[in-house]
């Protein structure tokens, strides 16, 4: 039986054995309800095959919200457990694998993939394209994504948890202070997504660069595809290094080798720079297509030109180049000197200039606008001053000589929450909310909508703000408890209410989805909003081939050209339309990495040597498959054309 | 399918146009990963514990002998691309075989320099030096094996289905990739060896 003992949960609780039951359960209800409802074909020829941008972008986004509510979990429990000083909810153990797995799920699995969602289904229909570059690849990506987060998730109730922080930083996460294979699951899980987002990345600005309609040139973008465009360009810089890093990480764990390690030469501070030359610029990859996402919805419902276009792009091209230039500030006080702390405090601030262009830009839109409240729109309003507390306690902790007060302390985690918040979740839940119409072709309940933004807001506020205080008093972040007399309780119990404020709006958004499935109005026509970028002009729901017609652009806002100034978009007849084939190789590929993830993990050489075979053997399929697609006949158009829209087309 | 006859044979279609845009992109997080494999390097080139260093393991015969199989590799397989474009399917398949057989001799003194490190002492676990080392040479050297069943399949294709759009384009593709490894392995001659012996 010492075989099996290597899978075994090193400290079991009854929380995790009741998720193991969980789980289970949820499997065989999933797999009954597809048996039982004869859906297998159904998810296998329309979704987990296809090649699609929409239907891929739809799967990422239900899979960033699984782990919304997974790494919310995480969150409730340790904001439950430190909500009283000297609780016992948790042990410290089991409070470490918490973090950790908040951390790495919220970023990696939620936060990502919430922008790849939005950025797969949004930019082709923005740049008036057919599909992305290489439609397979993108399956292939989300597929590599989404077995990275399972196998991720599955240290949870195989084998134990990593336990060393997200930084996962070694020493700690070397053999000898994580003994359970935790971090294995860490260094892999993430790489393997970590390849798919790379892929994302080269696919995405092969789409942007050579696929845009005729007269859209680059600064005729809409300001989201600018965004997805320098967020790519950074995800293909700066992903490589964590490659590395994480290869390097796995083979100091697996094969006995010293790059991080503290004896025969090794370097643990090696790995926190690698670490955070990606994980720095990781921060913009999340927060830039953030920015675009506010740039659509404000000048839409303030019903005025986005402010300063030129001005948008500049800040956006220079935040992208300063983010890989102030990764130390991560480690202030881990012994630099003072020279090098100066220099990457003073890059560290000047982020702060391109990032207040975009502020004030925002607000000149704003400035005599006909504002229209929308849920939307009321996450853009609310992102303009929590966001800017955030951003300006980044500023107090980028001064390296008061870093030291602040650093490791709960003053962090609040200012951290306090721009990754209501930059990144409130922009995905605005732009969800937004593009939903587009996605599922009826709208989200606004009233609802409204409500859960209150929650959300007022949670974020109430959850974080009083670790500015308690953090400046002393309280060390990732500790599972403290004591009565430092006085941190009231704090920490303000601090989990708003915690639980946030449950209840992410509970209000599931209600909400539920509702206006069965409730919304399908009649809303294509452009609900009365919107401006491309993706407003074609049908609701939109034709697998996206436009009949390529448009032709002549302004960033062609669509709304077209509607006020008499643009014609779409000129000349129907043709025929070239499409790709569906595919189940990336699929089969992921389940193979996915499987080979697992066997390194726990050290099964035969499995991961078979595994990474037919990865290569699938990459040999690949080559010599003989794969021309299909055609869209002009007869088929028409009759789609007349189903979803009748001749608007010619009026336009 | 838009064609262009203007351009060559690789570059004829949108798609085979959007594949060599792509893969150049690739090619640039490529040199961000072997960037960083650099810098590591460079900072753990000193740091051999007590393992050997570079000076006592390093021996200039088998490195100059890769050196010159695989820039001589470089050039056979531009040769090949030259044929491919005057439409010689014969020449080009010659230069690509002869390209592979030199990647082949490459890899082969590659594996014998790994085995006498190993039986010097410099192992994968001997220090933060060796660890470096053996992995910036490795990734490299895996990316020729790869390059190896990548370029044999071309043969094949390009020897059963001739030389159109999508077999041009992807033994354009190749040739890019194998330059590249070129390129990567005249850094590693340059400031791993020469500087590791100097």
């Amino acid at each position: 039986m010492d075989f099996f003992d290597r899978f075994a949960i090193p400290h079991p609780s009854p929380i995790i054995y009741a998720s193991m039951v969980a789980i289970g359960l949820t499997v065989i209800a999933i797999v009954a309800g597809l048996t039982y409802f004869k859906k297998w074909g159904y998810l296998w020829r329309e979704w987990i095959t296809t090649v699609d941008h929409k239907r891929i972008g739809i799967m990422y986004l239900l899979s960033a919200l699984l782990m919304l509510f997974r790494g919310g979990v995480d969150a409730l429990m340790m904001r439950a457990q430190t909500a009283v000083p000297e609780n016992t909810l948790l042990e410290a153990q089991h409070y470490n694998e918490i973090f950790t797995t908040h951390g790495v799920v919220m970023i990696i699995f939620m936060a990502m993939a919430f922008i790849i969602a939005l950025m797969n289904f949004v930019v082709p229909l923005q740049i008036g394209a057919r599909d992305v570059a290489f439609p397979r690849l993108n399956n292939l990506s989300f597929w590599l994504y989404f077995m990275g987060a399972m196998l991720f998730n599955l240290s949870f109730v195989i084998g134990g948890s990593p336990s060393a922080g997200w930084t996962s930083y070694f020493p700690l996460a070397g053999n000898e202070f994580s003994e359970s294979v935790g971090t294995n699951y860490y260094m892999l899980a993430i790489q393997i997504s970590g390849i798919g987002t790379l892929m994302t990345g080269i696919n995405f600005i092969a789409t942007i660069l050579k696929m845009r309609a005729p007269g859209m040139t680059l600064m005729k973008m809409p300001m989201f595809t600018w965004s997805a465009l320098i967020t790519n360009l950074i995800i293909v810089f700066a992903f490589p290094v964590l490659t590395v890093a994480l290869a390097m990480g796995t083979m100091d764990r697996l094969f006995g080798s010293n790059f991080f390690t503290t004896s025969d030469g090794g370097m643990d501070m090696l790995w926190a720079n690698l670490f955070w030359v990606w994980g720095h610029p990781e921060v913009y990859i999340l927060i830039l297509p953030a920015f675009g996402i506010y740039s659509e919805i404000i000048p839409t419902f303030a019903r005025r030109n986005l402010y300063g276009y030129k001005s948008m792009v500049a800040s956006m091209v220079l935040i992208s180049l300063l983010s890989f230039f102030v990764w130390v500030h991560h480690f202030f006080t881990m012994g630099q000197g003072a020279l090098v702390n100066s220099i990457f405090s003073i890059s560290t601030m000047a982020i702060a200039v391109p990032t207040g262009i975009k502020i004030f830009n925002w607000l000149f839109t704003l400035w005599k606008g006909k504002i229209k409240i929308t849920v939307p729109m009321l996450y853009s309003l609310g992102f303009l001053p929590i966001f800017t507390i955030g951003g300006v306690t980044g500023v107090m902790l980028g001064m390296s000589a008061a870093d030291y007060q602040y650093h490791n302390t709960m003053f962090l985690v609040a200012h951290f929450h306090l721009v990754i918040i209501p930059g990144v979740v409130f922009a995905m839940i605005a732009g969800m909310t937004y593009w939903w119409p587009k996605m599922f072709g009826f709208m989200l309940n606004e009233r609802i909508g409204k409500w859960t933004f209150w929650f959300i807001a007022g949670g974020t506020c109430l959850a974080f703000f009083p670790m500015f205080i308690s953090g400046l008093d002393g309280q060390a972040r990732r500790m599972y408890t403290y004591s009565e007399a430092t006085g941190f309780g009231i704090w920490n119990m303000l601090s989990f209410i708003g915690a639980l404020g946030l449950a209840a709006g992410f509970i209000l958004i599931v209600y909400n989805v539920y509702y206006s499935t069965r409730y919304a109005s399908r009649d809303i026509g294509d452009d609900p909003w009365d919107a401006r970028s491309l993706e407003w002009a074609t049908h609701n729901p939109v034709p697998e081939y996206n436009f009949a017609i390529t448009p032709q652009v002549n302004s960033s806002e062609a669509f709304w050209d077209s509607k006020k100034n008499g643009h014609k978009l779409f000129k000349g007849p129907f043709k025929e339309i070239h499409m790709p084939n569906n595919s189940g190789m990336p699929f089969i590929m992921s389940i193979l990495f996915f499987v080979l993830g697992f066997a390194l993990v726990f050290s099964l050489w035969i499995v991961a040597i078979i595994s990474l075979i037919g990865v290569f053997a699938c990459l040999a399929h690949r080559s010599f498959e003989k794969d021309h697609g299909y055609h869209i006949s002009v007869e088929e158009i028409e009759k789609t054309e007349a189903e979803r829209g009748g001749a608007e087309h010619e009026n336009r | 399918m838009k064609t262009d006859n203007t351009m060559p044979l690789e570059y004829k279609t949108e798609q085979s146009r959007l594949n060599i845009f792509g893969f150049w992109i690739f090619l640039g997080a490529e040199i961000m990963l072997f960037g960083t494999l650099f810098a590591s390097y460079f900072t753990l080139e000193g740091r051999t514990g007590s393992g050997p260093t570079g000076a006592e393991i390093f021996e200039i015969t088998p490195v100059l002998v890769e050196t010159f199989l695989l820039l001589t590799s470089s050039f056979t397989i531009g040769l090949g691309v030259h044929a491919m474009r005057i439409a010689n399917k014969k020449a080009m398949l010659a230069f690509f075989s002869i390209t592979l057989i030199l990647g082949l001799g490459f890899l082969g003194f590659e594996i014998f320099e790994f085995i006498h490190y190993v039986h010097e002492g410099a192992g994968l676990q001997a220090s933060a030096f060796t660890s470096i080392l053996l992995t910036t040479l490795g990734t490299h050297g895996a990316h020729v094996t790869f390059g190896l069943f990548w370029g044999l399949f071309i043969i094949l294709q390009v020897k059963k289905r001739g030389l159109t759009p999508e077999t041009a384009n992807k033994s354009f593709i190749f040739s890019l990739y194998w330059h590249f490894l070129d390129v990567v392995w005249i850094f590693i001659f340059s400031f791993i060896y020469l500087k590791g012996m100097m």
